[in-house]
Formats: C-alpha cells, sequence, structure tokens
C-alpha cells in the first residue's frame, strides 16, 4: 500500500502531514513576513530588497492592469463623438419651446416673449434659494433665447411646461410633477423641494438662427 | 521546464491552416509592408492616397459600415478637414418635427454612407454578387494584405479552357479564378497630389494600407502597449527568478 | 470547516475576526504552511496558471459584457465597437479571446502532467474526476462564447455542434430544437448562449474550489510518485510554492502577451470577421484549435456500424462519431480504474511512458487531422484513415496498452523517499 488511512481527514501516516510542524517552523522564523527561514547575515539585506522589489513590482502591475477594466467603464469614443449638438432656432415662434437631446438628456429651448424677459428680470434676486440673475443665464444681446437642461435638480424628474397645454406652475415657467417645483421664465426655482436653478448647459451661438450645445 | 515549453510549442503551432474557398489557390505573393513587424505603423501618406483610392473607386459599391469620419483623424487629417470631408457627404437623419426623415451633411460622428440601401440592393445592382463590406475585408482573409493585392493585380486574360460567364472576369489569385467585380483599378485612374506614381500597383498597396488601418485601426496602441508590458513582465519576472533562487538557496 | 484548531494571529484586528470566523487560520493552513512535496518540477506551476487565467476570463469578461449586445443584428456591430471605441475595448477582446486559448494550454499540460505522473491514482480518483468535469465545463463555456462574436465560424460551429444531438436515437431533433429555441440558431440561441456564457465560468469556479478542497486533503502528488515520508520530504507551500508559481506565471504571461499584442488573430479565424450569414457555408468549417483532436475523432467513424452481413445498421456513422467523441473524454473519468499499476510516475514505468509519449503525438496528430479538411491527403494516405488509426490508437492506449502494463510492467525500484529520489537525481547530474 502506498498510504493508509489514518484519522479522519487525511490519508498520511507521516509526521510532517501534521499542521503543527510547519506553523512551528515558520513561527520560528524571526521575519514578520514569514519569508525569511534562516539566518545569513551578509544575504539579509540583499534578500529584502529583493523581496521589496518584488512586492513593489506586483502591486505597480496589479495596478496597471486595474486601470483599463475601470477606464472601459467611461464613455467610449462614439458616444463622446455625439456629445454635441447642434439647433436650428429658425422654426421656433415667439413663446414657444422646443425640447431637443444632448447627451442623452432633454434640452429645453423657449423663445421668451418680452414680457417673459421682463418678469424674469423684474425678480429681486435675494428673495431667490439660488441667487442668480436672469442676464447670466442667457447669452448677451440673445436675451429671448433661454436654453436649459430638463432636469429637475431635485431628483431628475422632466418636468412639463412645454407644451402650451401643460401646466407652467406659479411663475410661468416649469413645474415638476413629481414633487412639486416650480420654476419661473429663467428656469429658475422658486418653490418646492429642488435646490437649483435648472442647469445651462454650454453652448454658443454660431449664427443668429444655429446655436451649439456642448 | 523545457518539456513542458515544447509540450506548449507543439500545442500553440498544431498548424490551424485550412484554407477556405473551393477549387485551385494561388498563394499571393508575399510582401514586406509599412505595418508589419514588430515596430511597423502606418505610413500616413499611403493611408490618405489609399483613402482617396477608396473614395473614388471602391465606394461605388462597396461599403464599410464600421467607420465614422472621426476615425479619418488617424490618418493625418485635422479636425476641420475631417469636419470639410464630412460635409461633402449628406446622410439620412431623422424623423423631424412632422415625422419625416430628411437628408442633412455628414458630421464627423456619422459613420461612412452605403453605396446602397442594404444588402439585397447591393446584390441586385451587381449582377447577383454583393460586394462585401470592406471594413474588415483585411483580417476576414487568409494573408489578408497580400491576397487583397493579390486580387486587385492579379486581373489575366482568360485561359482558353476557362468557362466565364458574363459578368465574370478571371483572375489569378481569386480561389478557383472566377471574380464577379470587374477590373477596378488602372494606370492613371486616380491623380495622386504628392507626386506618387499614378500606377496600378501604387495604388493597390496604398488602398491596402488604408483597409488595414480600416480594420486594425488600434494596430500602433497595440504594439506600443505590448512592448511596454512584455518588458515589465520580463524585468518582473527576473526579480522573481532571483526571489525563488534565494529561497530555495537553502533547500538544495 | 470551521472545526480544528485555530492558529493565534499578532495582529489584533486579525485575531478578532479569526476568532469569528477563521478565515486566516485557513489561508494559513491551506497556503501558507500547507506541506507540500520538495521535489516539484515547472510542471506543477500549471495549476496555478490555469486558475489565473480562469479569473482572469472572469474579469475581462465581466467588463465586455457592459458593451456586449445579444442580438443578432447587434452583436457582430457591438463586437467591433468593442475594439474600435470602447476604452481599452480592444486590449479586453485580445486578452479575452487569447485567454481562452492560454487556459486550454495551461489546462491540456496540467493534464498531462497528471497523466505522466500518474496524478489520477488512489487516493486522488476524485480530484482527478473533478478535474475532468473542469474541463469538459470549459470546452461548454468555451464553444458558447465562441457564439457570441456572431461571425460566420461562430454561427457555422453552433450549427454543426448542436446538430450532434440530433444523432441522439428518437429524442435528438426535440433536443436540437430545445436547445435552439427555435428552427435554427437565432436569436433566442444567441441570447442563452449569452447567459449560459456568463453563468458557466462562476460554476467551474465552484468545482475548481472542490477540486482544490479534494486537494487539500490528500496532498499533492509528485514527480516520484511516492507519498511524503516525513518532514524531509515536505516544504511550507509559502514562500516555496508561492514564489516558484508566480515566477512561472509570468514567464506564461510573457509567451501569453506576444500573441495578445502582436498576433491577436493568429489563433483564431479569418471567417469569424464576416458576420453570421445563414444562406452561406463557409467552405470549411474548423472549430477553434482546442476542439480539433476531439473534432477529429468525431469525424474519424465515417461508416455505419451494424450486425455483419446484413442490412441491419445499430449505429449510424453520425452517432458513431458522436458516442466516440464524448466516450474519449469519458475514458479520462475512468482513467484511475484502467490503470491500477502500483507504480505512479513515469519515472519508473519506462514501457508506460513509451506508449504515454506516442499517446502525446497521437494526440497532437489528431488536432492536426481535424484542422484538414475531410479529402485532405496526408504524405499519400488520404486524412480519414490517418484520422481512424489515430483514433483506434486512442481507444486502445486506454482500453488495451492501459490494462496490459498493468499485469506486465514490473517498472524500476523505486527510492526509499522523495529525499532519496532527490539526493539520487543530484548524485546522477554531478
Amino acid at each position: 500500500m502506498i498510504y493508509k488511512e489514518k484519522g479522519t481527514n487525511s490519508f498520511s501516516d507521516y509526521p510532517s502531514f501534521n499542521y503543527e510542524y510547519c506553523i512551528k517552523m515558520t513561527a520560528g522564523s524571526k521575519s514578520q513576513d514569514g519569508i525569511s527561514l534562516d539566518h545569513d547575515d551578509d544575504g539579509e539585506t540583499r534578500r529584502d530588497f529583493l523581496f521589496l522589489t518584488a512586492g513593489s513590482f506586483g502591486a505597480v502591475g496589479a495596478g496597471i492592469a486595474v486601470w483599463p477594466l475601470v477606464s472601459s467603464m467611461n464613455p467610449a469614443a462614439d458616444t463622446l463623438a455625439l456629445s454635441t449638438t447642434e439647433v436650428d432656432l429658425s422654426p421656433i415662434a415667439k413663446g414657444q419651446s422646443i425640447t431637443v437631446m444632448w447627451q442623452g438628456k432633454p434640452v429645453f429651448v423657449r423663445h421668451r416673449t418680452e414680457k417673459e424677459v421682463e418678469e424674469a428680470r423684474a425678480v429681486n434676486i435675494a428673495d431667490l434659494s439660488d441667487k442668480q440673475d436672469d442676464v447670466e443665464r442667457v447669452t448677451k444681446d440673445k436675451d429671448e433665447w433661454l436654453i436649459v437642461v430638463g432636469i429637475c435638480t431635485h431628483l431628475g424628474c422632466v418636468p412639463v411646461g412645454q407644451k402650451t397645454s401643460e401646466s407652467k406652475g406659479d411663475f410661468g415657467g416649469w413645474f415638476c410633477p413629481c414633487h412639486g417645483s416650480h420654476y419661473d421664465t429663467s428656469g429658475r426655482i422658486r418653490k418646492g423641494p429642488a435646490p437649483k436653478n435648472l442647469a445651462v448647459p454650454p453652448y454658443e451661438f454660431l449664427s443668429d438662427t444655429l446655436i451649439k450645445i456642448g | 521546464m523545457i518539456r513542458s515549453l515544447l509540450l506548449i510549442a507543439v500545442l500553440v503551432l498544431v498548424p490551424v491552416t485550412g484554407f477556405a474557398g473551393g477549387g485551385e489557390t494561388v498563394p499571393p505573393p508575399h510582401h514586406h509592408w509599412h505595418f508589419s513587424g514588430v515596430n511597423g505603423t502606418y505610413d500616413k501618406a499611403a493611408l490618405q492616397r489609399g483613402y482617396k483610392v477608396y473614395r473614388e473607386v471602391c465606394a461605388s459599391c462597396h461599403s464599410m459600415k464600421q467607420l465614422s469620419f472621426r476615425n479619418l483623424t488617424d490618418l493625418g487629417y485635422d479636425d476641420s478637414q475631417v469636419k470639410a470631408i464630412a460635409g461633402e457627404y449628406s446622410v439620412v437623419d431623422g424623423p423631424n418635427e412632422e415625422g419625416k426623415m430628411f437628408e442633412r451633411p455628414a458630421r464627423p460622428s456619422d459613420a461612412f454612407p452605403s453605396p446602397f440601401e442594404n444588402d439585397k440592393a447591393a446584390a441586385y445592382a451587381n449582377g447577383g454578387a454583393l460586394p462585401p463590406d470592406l471594413s474588415l475585408i483585411i483580417k476576414a482573409r487568409h494573408h489578408g494584405p497580400d491576397y487583397i493585392h493579390a486580387i486587385l493585380t492579379g486581373y489575366k486574360d482568360a485561359p482558353h479552357d476557362a468557362h466565364l460567364l458574363e459578368g465574370q472576369y478571371w483572375n489569378k489569385y481569386m480561389p478557383g479564378h472566377v471574380i464577379a467585380m470587374a477590373p477596378p483599378l488602372s494606370d492613371g485612374q486616380v491623380a495622386y497630389e504628392d507626386g506618387s506614381p499614378d500606377t496600378l500597383d501604387q495604388y493597390a498597396s496604398d488602398v491596402v494600407e488604408f483597409l488595414t488601418w480600416a480594420g486594425d485601426p488600434y494596430m500602433e496602441t497595440r504594439k506600443r502597449t505590448g512592448m511596454k508590458a512584455i518588458i515589465f513582465l520580463l524585468v518582473f519576472a527576473g526579480v522573481m527568478y532571483g526571489v525563488k533562487r534565494k529561497i530555495w538557496s537553502d533547500v538544495h | 470547516m470551521g472545526s480544528g484548531e485555530r492558529i493565534e494571529f499578532d495582529n489584533k484586528v486579525v485575531n478578532w475576526i479569526d476568532e469569528r470566523l477563521p478565515l486566516f487560520t485557513l489561508m494559513q493552513k491551506e497556503y501558507g504552511v500547507f506541506p507540500t512535496p520538495r521535489n516539484f518540477n515547472y510542471f506543477w506551476n500549471f495549476g496555478a496558471i490555469a486558475m489565473f487565467m480562469l479569473i482572469a476570463m472572469i474579469v475581462t469578461g465581466i467588463f465586455l459584457a457592459m458593451n456586449y449586445t445579444p442580438h443578432v443584428d447587434m452583436a457582430f456591430d457591438s463586437v467591433e465597437r468593442i475594439d474600435r471605441d470602447v476604452n481599452w475595448g480592444w486590449m479586453l477582446r485580445d486578452i479575452h479571446m487569447n485567454g481562452a486559448s492560454f487556459f486550454f494550454i495551461a489546462v491540456y499540460v496540467h493534464i498531462f502532467r497528471g497523466m505522466y505522473y500518474g496524478s489520477y491514482k488512489k487516493p486522488r480518483e476524485l480530484l482527478w474526476i473533478l478535474g475532468v468535469v473542469i474541463f469538459l465545463l470549459m470546452m461548454a463555456t468555451a464553444f458558447m462564447g465562441y457564439v457570441l462574436p456572431w461571425g460566420q465560424m461562430s454561427y457555422w460551429g453552433a450549427t454543426v455542434i448542436t446538430n450532434l444531438f440530433s444523432a441522439i436515437p428518437f429524442v435528438g431533433d426535440s433536443i436540437v430544437t430545445l436547445l435552439w429555441g427555435g428552427f435554427a440558431i437565432d436569436n433566442p440561441t444567441l441570447n442563452r448562449f449569452f447567459a449560459l456564457h456568463y453563468l458557466m465560468p462562476f460554476v467551474i469556479l465552484a468545482v475548481v474550489f472542490l477540486h482544490v478542497w479534494a486537494l487539500h486533503i490528500c496532498g499533492s502528488n509528485n514527480p516520484s510518485g511516492i507519498e511524503p515520508k516525513g518532514k524531509q520530504d515536505t516544504l511550507p507551500f509559502h514562500p516555496y510554492y508561492t514564489m516558484k508559481d508566480t515566477f512561472g506565471l509570468l514567464v506564461f504571461l510573457v509567451v501569453f502577451c506576444v500573441f495578445v499584442f502582436y498576433a491577436p488573430d493568429y489563433l483564431g479565424h479569418p471567417d469569424n470577421y464576416k458576420e453570421a450569414n445563414s444562406l452561406v457555408t463557409p467552405a470549411h468549417i474548423v472549430p477553434e484549435w482546442y476542439f480539433l483532436p476531439f473534432y477529429a475523432i468525431l469525424r474519424a467513424i465515417t461508416f455505419d456500424i451494424g450486425i455483419p452481413f446484413t442490412d441491419i445498421t445499430i449505429i449510424s456513422a453520425k452517432l458513431g462519431g458522436v458516442i466516440s467523441m464524448f466516450g474519449s473524454i469519458g475514458l479520462l473519468l475512468i482513467l484511475p480504474w484502467l490503470d491500477t499499476h502500483p507504480i505512479r510516475s513515469c519515472r519508473y514505468r519506462p514501457k508506460y511512458k513509451f506508449f504515454l509519449l506516442v499517446f502525446l503525438v497521437v494526440f497532437c496528430m489528431l488536432g492536426y487531422v481535424g484542422s484538414q479538411s475531410a479529402d485532405a491527403m496526408f504524405f499519400g494516405l488520404p486524412m480519414t484513415l490517418v484520422g481512424i488509426l489515430c483514433t483506434t490508437y486512442y481507444y486502445g492506449f486506454f482500453l488495451v496498452i492501459i490494462p496490459w502494463l498493468n499485469n506486465t510492467e514490473k517498472g524500476r525500484d523505486l527510492p526509499k523517499s522523495i529525499h532519496d529520489a532527490v539526493l539520487q537525481a543530484e548524485r546522477e547530474k554531478a
């Protein structure tokens, strides 16, 4: 017979197969990493250096290997290529709004009437919870064009008020049906739980009737 | 150790050849390409010439669905040049507010427009033979670059015993020699602007360079990354060999 | 689990956790101080290498799955998008597709090592069987994974392999329809293959756990094939074998990287860069290289088996091929009971060693036969004949040669212990 059955989980009858021997063997060595098993003094520093180098290589290698994995979750090249949207403003009549998609989010483009601009400018800034002047939220000399990201700053619902049939809230802008936030004609939060004004995306006028968002 | 390496070698090198295609096959002559080898890179001038050949000749029948205009920056064009190139094409977008599809100038983010509406239309317009999409043509053929070059330059007069039907041509390197594509390129057909010779051989070489890039656009990054990875692993392995020797020194 | 002595740790946090859940004791016992034969050669690296490859495949696979679309209209393009647009996507895919090959290389070497040194013999039969189960699960996983890019080889490989099941009498066709979820390989098939391809690696991981557990019950075999007899015969697993395995793994990874970064498509087939087309069959369907020997055995049976001198067919050629293919792996399962010779290692069994090395050559030859078209010739011999001859040796090796050697091979004298074997080897070297 090559082996002999004995005990519960060991097939062997030789002393080394009980763990105690090996535990003692490592515990007996003084090194904290449990690697060093002998004590040749002149080799000690060289050995430590070697272990340290190996350890750093392992750590650096693991770090480098993780990077591409994490990076692969970021937007891909084709997604980034779609990160700007051009909008033709010419068909939007005064008082009308359109919704365009930009980076997968709705963007409200509103052609404001003079009255709406006036209302937005007449507000006492000090009374606002997110203090911002309407002038800061539009392009100079393009006061009638308000461009905001159509996502409620509370918890991410899309406010209503784009269509003429929909409620525009108490302040003539937008109303979020989820938790009752009211936005004014500058897209600023006036009433309800939302903490901030509707965000203004980065955009520029390429011509009088063409804007590029993003 | 040596035995295990040998075993790996045997397993890896069990030839996985098996040529596709029916009929007689003539192996394409071997070329040395700019992109061949460990340090091979794409020749940007050749890529641009190859793209010109593709645009002016191949694109009338062959689509390249996997490519977008934005990819052309790899060829050495800057953003405004790419935008200008894209602007020469129009693509179908929509539906608009009225629910209608409309045409607009292409943007860099758009894919290369295909010459035919769908594969059936493409096959119908070409006598039943579907012109394959060229995005991956180099990877989809054994010895891709050499093979495509050989096909483009391999048109010969048919031998007397060959049976060719209407719309068929004789090509030395096509498996079975019968090909449905008319000789696409001839000397002087495309006017190069950089002084390269306007010859069939030059056209074929440039278009192969372009098509190789189209199928393998990340090749240069791949090789560079590989060099770093392998050097890192070799040094690490060297250190580990030292560690292993040290640890085992008191056993032997 | 949970029984047995605990080890005291100096670190208070470690000790606190260990008192409640003895994870650190487990690790220390099984991977720290675990007594391991001192005479392993580099063949013993391949278990750890295979383990590493499994983890690498799971990790890259998870991130690839985040960008893959299992739909017949989009699968091919989504894989191309991974290559072209996803950050580092090309690398993840090249690692994953070549990783499959290198996982199989590691496992084939690991299996051959087991056969060479008799690692399947008592008391390690179950350990061996669990290994064969892992091998079978790997084959299923790799097969389904190869379908996902939805290229021509994906489609037609899947068609051919699933059609194998139609050879089963009476219920074959129903089983194939069930596998497909339709009347041909189509979207439902792709969907379920993706779901299963994602699941199976975790099943493999679970069986690997059992495999390692079984290994740690009886301890490792070693090149001499004799059990350790005392402390002079063993070393603690750490640091001796942790460091040696790491070194071996790094060398293996260098070779792996050469393929990943410089020849990523060398082990693949060009036809898989053509999108699947259910109307056009590629001229020559070949599976991935690691299936080729078994594919050759499948194709070797080209004749019906029936009652002689009558027209009655008992086993059709198709069924015969399927049986012989699955049988060839089944033989591995019963190997521990076919080979009952008391000596384990080839070192002390020259006759077995000779026939085993011939077996290795024949196995590689089968791989070559599998890669060739059916009408090819091999030095004037028809390829089908070469296939039959090699298949005959494959079966003969297990069913005739090994049992014959059980009774006839005397073998060389075994050394008294591993220690003696090592000393003897060193003396011979000097």
